[in-house]
């Protein structure tokens, strides 16, 4: 019995991930400026880190939370260089 | 279906709640992301997802894994700490990156009225 709860737990969970992704991809697609679609990169890759952890949990491998780890790191950087870009218009000055 | 790790009814329960909680809030974030109407006020919906939402996901996991491995697993706080200690530095940064940008373009969000009009793209 539990075991039918937690699995319909974490496919629901992973359908509102899904649906919190598309969300992101929209913001970052219709922007309309450049920040914005900075903040729906930024929140995309968040819900795709939590997505990857609940795979992890899913199949009872710490397989996906080295991804997971990986797509945090990468993706803090990626915002960092974004933002400096939009600041002033290059990345490495 | 099939992939579910093999816990007991408390631990399933749990992990269960926890990560239903911790993906309904990100949800939620990430709607009024959509939802919100100036960039200013859109950069704080997300935050919700990436705090609360990692917070809970995260303990989600430490206990599957916990339980599963019957010694105390704590690899997933490092993606905790890390999330919380950088989320909030680069909103700053895109925040303040923002605010320049709409200084160069002559109109200030800080002393402006509240509902001003989007600027064209750019």
């Amino acid at each position: 019995m539990s075991t039918v709860i937690l699995a319909w737990a974490l496919t629901v969970a992973q359908v509102m991930l899904g649906l919190s992704m598309i969300c992101a991809t929209f913001r970052a697609m219709i922007g309309p400026r450049a920040q914005d679609r900075v903040l729906g990169l930024d929140s995309l890759y968040v819900n795709a880190m939590l997505m990857l952890l609940v795979f992890g949990v899913q199949t009872g491998r710490t397989l996906y939370f080295e991804a997971a780890l990986i797509i945090a790191l990468l993706g803090f950087t990626s915002t960092l260089a974004l933002a400096k870009f939009l600041m002033r218009g290059e990345v490495i000055e | 279906m099939i992939l579910v790790p093999d816990l007991p009814a408390w631990a399933a329960i749990a992990v269960a709640l926890l990560v239903l909680a911790g993906a309904s809030i990100t949800l939620i974030g990430s709607i009024g992301l959509l939802r919100m109407k100036t960039f200013y006020t859109r950069l704080h919906p997300p935050t919700l997802g990436s705090s609360a939402g990692t917070l809970l996901i995260v303990a989600g996991s430490l206990l599957c894994f916990s339980v599963l491995r019957t010694r105390p697993s704590v690899h997933e706080i490092l993606i905790a700490v890390f999330v919380t200690l950088t989320t909030p530095v680069t909103f700053m940064l895109l925040g303040r990156a923002a605010l320049y940008r709409d200084r160069i373009e002559g109109h200030d969000p800080a002393t402006g009225a509240e509902e001003f009009p989007e600027p064209e793209d750019r």
